[in-house]
Formats: C-alpha cells, sequence, structure tokens
C-alpha cells in the first residue's frame, strides 16, 4: 500500500479463511478515533451488547463478518486515553487485554486504531498497548481527511519505530481495510514479536515525550486545523446566536418527537391492535384467547407504541452527536448545570427523556464520572415523559373546565397540563441538587470536555445506532414487560370461580386478587382521594404509566378511545377535584415503569438504586398527593 | 508566571505544572496537557466560562477552577499568538532561545 494515496475500496476475499490458533482479537483506540464505526464495518450487523460483570462499562462482540473472517470473534474495548487505571473503562481494558476479565477469552491479537487528524497525542495509547507483546496492528484512521487537508504519515517508518505492522485506512469511506484479513491470515504462523524499548505504562510525561519523538521520527505532519470548524463555532459558539440557536434545537427535539413521532406512534399502536383483532379467530375462545390477546399482546403493545417514538429521538440524538454538535451543546448547558452540581454532560439525557426516561438512562453513558451519572439516571425519570400525557389528558378532560384567559391565548387546561412538567422539572432539579450534595458528592473528577471537528453523520452509522437501540428496547419489552403483563392478568383472573353450570369463569374484579389487594390498599391511598379502583390502577400502572388508562377503562366498563365520556363522566362519580389532582402530582412524582428500572438495574449494575429511586419516588408521590388534596378540599370545599 | 485561567481569547501559554490531584493530572497529561506543551485559549463558552483550549491540535473546554489549578508561563515568541501547529511554534522557541 502506499502512502500516497487512498487505497482502493475493501472487496472480501473468496477464498475461505485458513484454521488457525487465532480466535479472539480486539480492537481498542482512543476516544473520537473512529472506533465505533471501524467496529461496525469489521463485524457488521452481527454484534451483541452486554455489559462487563460487575461494572457498568458496555461490552460490545461481534463475529468479524465484514472482512470474511465469520470465525474470529472482535471485542470492541470503551475508548481510553491511556492505560493507566484512573477510570473504570481503562481497568476494564487492561483486564480484558490480559484476559483476566471472567467470561471473556484471552486475546489473540489486537487491532489498535487512531486518528491520523491528532496521531502525535493519539499515539500515546500505542506504547502502552504495544508493551504488552500481544500481535497488533495498528490502523491510523480517517488518513484520507489528513492527506487531503495536508498532512502526512510515513507508515513504513512508523511501523519500523513501533515494531508493529502499519494501515492507513478510511473505517467511514471502508477504505484500506483489506490489511486487517491479510494481518489475521499471517498470524496463524507468527513469530515472537521482538521486544521495544517503551516507555513504563502510566507515566503520562514519558509516554508524551515517546510519542512526540515517534512521531518526528516518521516525518508526521497533522493537517492544518480546519478553518471551517472555527467559523461553525463563531456562530455556533456566538455569545449570542449559540445560546439562541440552542434553543432551537432544543424545541426541535421537542417538535420533532411531538408532532411528528405522535401520530408515528398512534399508527402504529393502531397496527398492533389491528395485528391482535386478526389473530383473535385463530385462537380459542376461553382463557388462552384472553391470556395472549388481553394480557400479553394488549401489555406488550402498550409499550411498543413508543418504539417509533424512541427511535425518531435517537436519530435526531445521533445526528447531533456525529456532527459533533452535541459536546458544544454540553458545552453552552454546562453554565446552568453545575449550579445543581451536574455538569453540561447531563443535559443531553434529561432532554431526551421528556420523551422516554429509557433513551435518556442509555445517553447518561457519555457521562464519565460516575457519581454525576448515577445522579442523572436518578432523576431522569422525574421528566414528564410521553408516557405520562395519557394520564394527563384523561384527567385533565375530565375534571378541569375549559375556560380560557388572555382573550384565548391561554386556557386553564394548559396552564394545567404546563405546571405538571414543571412540577417533574423543578422535582429532578431539587432531586440532582440533594444527591449531589450528599451521597453522591463528587470533586474529584474536572469537567474536561473534548470539541471534536464537525463532520456530515453518515447514513450508515445513523443505522446502525437506530437498530442497536431498537434491539435493546425489544429485548426489554418481550421479557421484563411480558413477564409483568402476565402476572397482572392471572392476578386479576384468580381465584376462579366455579359456576353453577360445572364451568369455571375468571372471579368478579373486586373479588379477584388484584381487586383484593385494591381493597388491602385502599386506607393507604384513602387519604389522597383515591379509592379501591384507582388503587388497581396504581398497582397495573407500576408495570407503566399508560396502562393506567386502559385499566380504569376496563374497571369502568368503558373503552379508553371510544367512550372516553363515559369514563370522564364515570371518574367523576368516584372521584372529587382535589383527588383528581392528587392523582396528577401522584403520576408527576411516582416511579411507575418496570421498564426503567430495568434499565436503571442494568446500567447501575444493582438492584439497589432502583429500589431506592423506586422508595424515594413513591414517597414524594404520596406526600405531594396528600398535600394537593387537601390544599383543594380546603379551598373548594 | 501565571496560570491557564488568566490567558485572555488568542493568548498562549507554556504549561509549567498541573497543581491537580494525581488522578485528574494523569487524565489531563494523557489528553496533552504536559509540561512545555503550548496551549492557546481559544473562546469562551457563551456563558463566559467554561474556556476552550488548543493543545496539541485539539479543543478542550475547561471550567475556570480546573484552569486556575493549571500554571503556565508566557511563550518567548510573539508569533506563538494564533497557532495552529504547536509543533512548529515549539521548535521556534527553542530555536530562539
Amino acid at each position: 500500500m502506499s502512502a500516497c494515496c487512498t487505497p482502493p475500496p475493501f472487496t472480501p476475499p473468496t477464498a475461505p479463511p485458513p484454521a488457525g490458533a487465532l480466535k479472539t482479537v480486539v480492537l481498542i483506540g482512543p476516544p473520537n478515533s473512529g472506533k465505533s464505526t471501524l467496529f461496525n464495518r469489521l463485524t457488521g450487523l452481527r454484534q451483541k451488547v452486554a455489559n462487563y460483570p460487575g461494572v457498568t462499562v458496555e461490552q460490545r462482540m461481534g463475529l468479524m463478518a465484514g472482512v470474511g473472517r465469520e470465525d474470529l470473534t472482535l471485542i470492541d474495548l470503551p475508548g481510553i486515553y491511556s492505560l493507566s487505571p484512573y477510570s473504570e473503562d481503562a481497568r476494564v481494558s487492561i483486564d480484558v487485554l490480559r484476559g483476566a476479565m471472567p467470561g471473556t477469552p484471552k486475546p489473540d491479537a489486537v487491532l489498535l486504531v487512531m486518528d491520523s487528524l491528532h496521531l502525535k497525542r493519539q499515539l500515546m495509547l500505542a506504547a502502552p498497548v504495544l508493551a504488552l507483546g500481544l500481535p497488533t496492528l495498528v490502523l491510523l484512521n480517517m488518513s484520507d481527511l489528513m492527506e487531503s487537508r495536508g498532512g502526512h504519515i510515513d507508515p513504513l517508518k512508523l511501523a519500523r519505530e513501533l515494531g508493529a505492522p502499519v494501515a492507513l485506512i478510511s473505517a467511514v469511506r471502508g477504505t484500506g481495510l483489506d490489511a486487517v484479513p491479510l494481518f489475521l491470515h499471517q498470524q496463524t504462523n507468527r513469530e515472537a514479536a521482538k521486544p521495544l524499548a517503551l516507555p513504563v505504562v502510566g507515566n503520562a510525561a514519558s509516554a508524551h515525550s515517546w510519542a512526540a519523538q515517534v512521531s518526528k521520527n516518521t516525518g508526521y505532519r497533522a493537517p492544518l486545523s480546519v478553518e471551517g470548524t472555527r467559523k461553525i463555532d463563531n456562530i455556533l459558539l456566538h455569545r449570542i446566536w449559540g445560546p439562541l440557536l440552542f434553543l432551537v434545537v432544543v424545541v426541535g427535539v421537542f417538535e420533532v418527537v411531538f408532532s411528528i413521532g405522535q401520530p408515528l406512534s398512534d399508527g402504529f399502536g393502531d397496527v398492533l391492535a389491528r395485528i391482535g383483532g386478526l389473530a383473535r379467530p385463530l385462537l380459542p375462545a376461553g382463557w388462552i384467547q384472553s391470556l395472549i390477546l388481553d394480557g400479553a399482546w394488549k401489555g406488550v403493545s402498550s409499550v411498543l407504541v413508543f418504539l417509533p417514538q424512541i427511535l425518531l429521538l435517537f436519530l435526531f440524538i445521533g445526528i447531533l452527536e456525529d456532527s459533533g454538535y452535541l459536546s458544544r451543546a454540553a458545552l453552552i448547558a454546562d453554565r446552568v448545570m453545575r449550579t445543581i452540581g451536574l455538569n453540561g454532560k447531563a443535559f443531553i439525557p434529561l432532554l431526551s427523556a421528556y420523551a422516554c426516561a429509557i433513551p435518556a438512562i442509555m445517553a447518561t453513558r457519555t457521562i464519565e464520572n460516575k457519581r454525576d451519572r448515577f445522579a442523572t439516571i436518578l432523576v431522569t425519570p422525574f421528566m414528564t415523559c410521553s408516557a405520562r400525557l395519557p394520564v394527563y389528558m384523561l384527567l385533565i378532560a375530565a375534571f378541569i373546565p375549559n375556560i380560557v384567559y388572555l382573550h384565548g391565548f391561554l386556557g386553564l387546561r394548559t396552564i394545567v397540563m404546563l405546571s405538571l412538567y414543571l412540577a417533574g422539572f423543578v422535582g429532578a432539579m431539587t432531586t440532582a441538587w440533594l444527591l449531589k450534595s450528599s451521597i453522591l458528592k463528587s470533586s474529584e473528577t474536572p469537567f474536561i470536555l473534548e470539541l471534536p471537528q464537525y463532520r456530515m453523520p453518515t447514513v450508515r452509522s445513523l443505522a446502525l445506532r437506530l437498530m442497536d437501540r431498537a434491539r435493546v428496547f425489544l429485548r426489554q419489552a418481550g421479557t421484563v414487560i411480558l413477564c409483568v403483563t402476565l402476572a397482572l392478568w392471572v392476578l386479576a383472573h384468580v381465584p376462579v370461580v366455579h359456576t353453577p353450570g360445572g364451568t369455571i369463569s375468571a372471579p368478579e374484579l373486586a373479588d379477584s386478587a388484584i381487586g383484593r389487594l385494591g381493597h388491602f390498599i385502599e386506607p393507604a391511598i384513602a387519604p389522597l382521594g383515591f379509592n379501591w379502583k384507582i388503587g388497581i390502577g396504581l398497582i397495573s400502572s407500576v408495570l407503566a404509566r399508560e396502562v393506567m388508562v386502559s385499566t380504569m377503562g376496563t374497571l369502568y366498563g368503558a373503552d379508553p378511545e371510544t367512550q372516553s365520556m363515559h369514563l370522564q363522566t364515570a371518574l367523576h362519580h368516584d372521584m372529587t377535584l382535589g383527588g383528581a389532582l392528587a392523582l396528577m402530582i401522584f403520576f408527576a412524582f411516582a416511579m411507575q415503569c418496570t421498564s426503567t428500572m430495568a434499565v436503571v438495574r442494568r446500567e447501575t449494575n444493582s438492584w439497589k438504586w432502583p429500589a431506592v429511586q423506586f422508595l424515594y419516588m413513591l414517597a414524594l408521590a404520596w406526600g405531594a398527593a396528600l398535600v394537593v388534596n387537601h390544599v383543594v378540599m380546603a379551598i373548594f370545599g | 508566571m501565571s496560570v491557564l485561567s488568566e490567558l485572555k481569547i488568542g493568548e498562549s501559554g507554556v504549561l509549567m505544572a498541573l497543581d491537580l490531584p494525581e488522578s485528574v493530572q494523569n487524565h489531563l497529561m494523557h489528553m496533552g496537557f504536559v509540561p512545555d506543551a503550548l496551549v492557546t485559549a481559544v473562546r469562551r463558552a457563551p456563558a463566559g466560562d467554561p474556556t476552550v483550549y488548543l493543545i496539541d491540535g485539539m479543543e478542550i473546554a475547561l471550567r475556570h477552577e480546573t484552569a486556575e489549578a493549571i500554571r503556565v508561563r508566557a511563550p518567548e515568541v510573539e508569533s506563538a499568538h494564533i497557532v495552529p501547529q504547536d509543533e512548529e511554534a515549539q521548535e521556534l522557541t527553542e530555536a530562539v532561545r
């Protein structure tokens, strides 16, 4: 391969791969080196995402189908700057490289990817990685950009300096990747690598001077810093235009999720309901049909309807992140976020939480400081997610008169809705401040934010990102939610009643297990203005908030969609204005979402955090509802 | 001798020492904040803080409280003001010395 021009696009070899001792390959590189894009290139779509045992670091694995080596497993290590064990990511990387990570095989070869635009600094990771003595291929990514911007590197000289083969690639364009199968093929009968004088692992100063020496010896010339990025930042980080455009982006995310996402979700919900309707005649009437359709399918689809909105949100955030704007947003938001003890990187998750807490919690992975990250995860469910909307809409329509002020510009219903949004926001901010000034206090890790150059996001990486998130979401719906739904259905159908005709049937709701549970908790919720039926609704909505509406519908014998008038009237007979407002504030604060709890458990790797979160939010919701009920009763009598 | 946070926008300084806890020091050093590196203040965030610094060809934002703990000295050459390639500037600095 010549150093002067960009290599041709990669075509997978047609010959069968040779059998060898090679099994596991790891991919390692600093953050922003294009590692994820390369991983996607090398593995295609067959990836597995899990957490390493005992830590919150994500483990990505895949078969190297992208270069015709389905027999090899590629492990993607987290993006790190050094192998000094200052962070959890680095500790995990060291363990994997040494074969000391339980459940992960010891790697046989290493692919070290570095951004050739910033090679001098990125080389600092090369020394400790090469010092491990594993066969290593060094991949200089974004070589096309480096060359087109006037940069230069001699890969042969670099290979001699490092004692490892070096290839120029472009992961985005997929060029130069034939070096990977070639390298892997050679490793089948390799010789022991000769030892090199490399700086001591963890010594930043010596690693830096070594990296500077190597880049000098190899004739590395960094490309000129791109004027384009500087010019874009002159506008996007402008004292006045910057924050204004930032607001436009924030409002834009809202607009997209609500105005485009809502109809999509509604349409998807109709499709799911129609599938249930089509399946009904195919199943034998009776309890099997009821269990599958009214239990499992209804419950799972009540959560699946949010998929379009979630994917849309991730597309939006993906574009912002891949283009490089997200770092600028974090920079702008930092000043506000620090007043509550968090930093700018927590802003994006909190924004996404207005759609759904699940992707928002997954988006907290960009926050390096573990305590900041946990604090963000714990306050995220306070933000008013889209699942609260059906409940708010039902109760507002039933209890709040349609009075307008300011010549029709502001309605009382809108004021109540906005107050509920505000309540959630204030709940999140106060809780964050409480957490950061008590159990999650930290001052160790400062805010260090790298501002990458702007680039055009590729369709391919956006598509892969969406598929990844859809997969996580669907797995959640297929396991946790399915189980809870089935449990709820069973509780509503036992104990069975023996009719005089000798057949058995489901009990009256009040006599069913869940009905008795409703009666059992009634004393605890009566002070809030709720009766046992609302109690059943609260219990079943622990699955997901919007389940409240369908449960109420079933309880009052009315379909929530077609006969909402009936449901509204029925609610009026059972509840006072105080109880209704108390119920709304209860929903604003309570953690009624098993999927969120499951994600929190996954991300924090412990049941402790979701348990603390659930109890704290429940106590807050109960207290706030009690106050609201009594205040409203005192005023309106 | 001064600290990084005192640099005005467009001004450069040569890094001398990091008065920070060791873990933070290590993290910053791996991002290029090593002794003798040339740092340029590029711009401030719209709210006035954090500030974006150019080091090793990368733009990195630091809060005032962090930049305050990083000691710098004035570079000896005037040309170090707008420096796309700090390596050249460093060589030039050494040559003048």
